[in-house]
């Protein structure tokens, strides 16, 4: 796999976040990916951007175009350090939510892109690294 | 021994190299003048040549990853994947490289006949060389091929999926074959864009060409109707075999949300009533009418 | 403050999202468009969103909220001319918007509307329109 373009955001308050969306999709643009799987990407990264300033008071995001076996896509991490997730499985559940949300944040974001991984360790804080392919596969 | 020099001689006799080379290819049982005409291979190789002898002229026949060899690399790249766009088999796509080989050997072997220590040397110096570029070309006639393949998936996805517009406000979309997760999405793109740019009210779900409707299948339905009631039109099911809705019942799928009916004549029936349709019989035999 | 201008149209109200929504705004929307329903005693409200290019669960949550309070005051909602590429991100996140009325743009939304009601059209249409049914 190799990295061909890499930034990095600071997301602390809640105005940060449609800046930052418009630089996933800028990103997504640039790459040709199509419009579906752009609203996917943007969505999921609205999603764990949420949970980065509930529960953690905000983080990093690390934004990066990535090609791997001749494909193309967009890599994004989201690493905070905030109080972690106790329990990932649970977290990761259907309906499940710690907030009054309803519960749709983790397991809605995975379905949303191609790959998802998610770290997190009491106390620390989390990092959630999703990947989405150009063309949605 | 001093590969320098290996390098400045075959420079010095790049001519001499490329009419051999030429030859070679030129006789060879499986050359594909019907794909590739003469001239342009003659264009083509002495490109390639060039940029070769170029990146070798350092005394680096080892190592083809260095930024040296970049373009040759490129050149080749293009080559072999165009050459598997045309059709070219994988041999044929190889023998390219491996007939510069006999070229390069056979200048050596003038030169240093009396060295055989030397020529043994070199000789195995240039096959070294051309070993890795023989598998540069193939991996990157493999990605050509994969890229093909992928083409025609999407274009087979693209085919199979037709929205049909049935009547002012309906659309009826046949399913035929497996419904996949990447062929739902598909589906759903094309069935929501249409029903945008006719401004359609109802949709119709064929599944009498889906072989079987297992639970993941069923979920693709279920998904394709509530984005299509998102945007604010109604999906009818129609196609459901005796066989599907036996093994919807074993499976304990819940379609109770879900308007289903068996043919697509019921579905556009009640599609109709839904409009305030009505068709109806008029005087002569034969001859139906649509009435507000 | 950012704030979405919500319109009177007769008994509803018209909402019109030109912009992506961030979560303090859709907030604002949804604390304004209850206090208007009160306050006019309006019984519907439609949403337009052929402009939103995202929705995720927040702002599904406010919009489900929105027809939620709504209903309880006698008024409904609709939202109308959500994107294909919406709607299927937002199926896909497993947001069906239970509850929520949807039609394909303002036109039907508002036809939609005065169904939901019972509220009869032609008495509408008198009023401020030609008396002849509508060329469609």
């Amino acid at each position: 796999m190799i990295t061909m373009t890499k930034d990095m955001m600071e997301i602390v308050r809640e105005q940060d976040v449609v800046p930052f969306r418009n630089r996933v999709k800028e990103l997504a643009t640039k790459i040709g990916m199509s419009l579906v799987n752009q609203t996917k990407l943007i969505t999921a990264a609205s999603e764990l951007v949420r949970n980065m300033l509930k529960y953690a008071n905000g983080g990093r995001v690390t934004l990066e175009i990535i090609s791997k076996n001749g494909q193309t896509g967009i890599r994004l991490t989201f690493t905070d350090e905030g109080p972690g997730i106790p329990d990932i499985q649970q977290a990761m559940q259907d309906g499940f939510s710690t907030g009054k949300s309803l519960g749709l944040g983790l397991p809605g974001t995975r379905r949303l892109v191609n790959e998802f991984d998610i770290k997190s360790k009491v106390g620390q804080g989390t990092a959630v690294t999703v990947t989405h392919w150009k063309n949605g596969r | 021994m001093d590969t320098n020099s290996t390098a400045r001689l075959l420079l010095k006799k790049k001519q001499d190299i490329l009419v051999n080379w030429m030859q070679n290819q030129l006789l060879d049982d499986t050359l594909r003048d019907d794909l590739l005409s003469n001239e342009e291979l003659n264009k083509q190789s002495e490109e390639f040549l060039d940029g070769l002898l170029k990146a070798t002229s350092d005394g680096n026949f080892e190592n083809i990853y260095t930024p040296e060899f970049e373009q040759t690399l490129d050149v080749l790249g293009d080559i072999s994947i165009t050459r598997a766009r045309q059709g070219f088999s994988p041999r044929e796509t190889n023998l390219y490289v491996l007939s510069l080989k006999q070229a390069l050997t056979d200048v050596l072997e003038q030169e240093h006949q009396n060295d055989p220590r030397l020529l043994y040397q070199e000789v195995v110096l240039i096959n070294k060389l051309l070993d890795s570029l023989s598998l540069a070309t193939f991996e990157t006639y493999l990605k050509g091929r994969e890229e093909v393949i992928l083409r025609q998936t999407d274009e087979i996805n693209e085919i199979s999926t037709p929205v049909i517009r049935v009547w002012d406000g309906i659309l009826a979309l046949p399913i035929i074959g497996t419904l996949d997760s990447s062929r739902t999405q598909i589906v759903m793109e094309n069935l929501l864009q249409e029903i945008v740019n006719t401004g359609s009210s109802i949709a119709i779900l064929d599944i009498s060409g889906v072989p079987a409707v297992d639970s993941l299948v069923a979920q693709h339905l279920i998904k394709t109707v509530s984005a299509t009631r998102l945007m604010g039109a109604e999906c009818i099911i129609s196609g459901i075999r005796a066989e599907i809705a036996q093994t919807i019942v074993h499976l304990g799928i819940d379609l109770s949300n879900i308007r289903t009916k068996a043919t697509l004549a019921s579905a556009l029936q009640i599609a109709f009533e839904m409009l305030n349709l009505q068709v109806r019989k008029t005087g002569q035999a034969g001859n139906t009418k649509l009435l507000r | 403050m950012d704030r979405i201008p919500i319109l009177k149209m007769g008994p509803f109200l018209l909402v019109t999202i030109q912009v992506d929504l961030y979560d303090r705004l859709a907030l604002n929307l949804e604390n304004d468009l209850i206090t208007m329903v009160s306050k006019t005693g309006a019984r519907g409200v439609l949403i337009d969103i052929s402009a939103v290019t995202i929705v995720d669960s927040f702002m599904g949550r406010i919009l489900g909220n929105i027809a939620s309070m709504s209903r309880i005051m006698d008024a409904e909602t609709v939202v109308v001319g959500m994107q294909p590429a919406v709607a299927i991100t937002l199926v896909e996140l497993g947001l069906t918007l239970q509850g929520v009325h949807t039609a394909l743009n303002v036109e039907r939304g508002m036809d939609l509307l005065y169904q939901k009601t019972d509220i009869l059209l032609h008495q509408d249409e008198e009023e401020e329109e030609a008396p002849e049914q509508d060329p469609e």
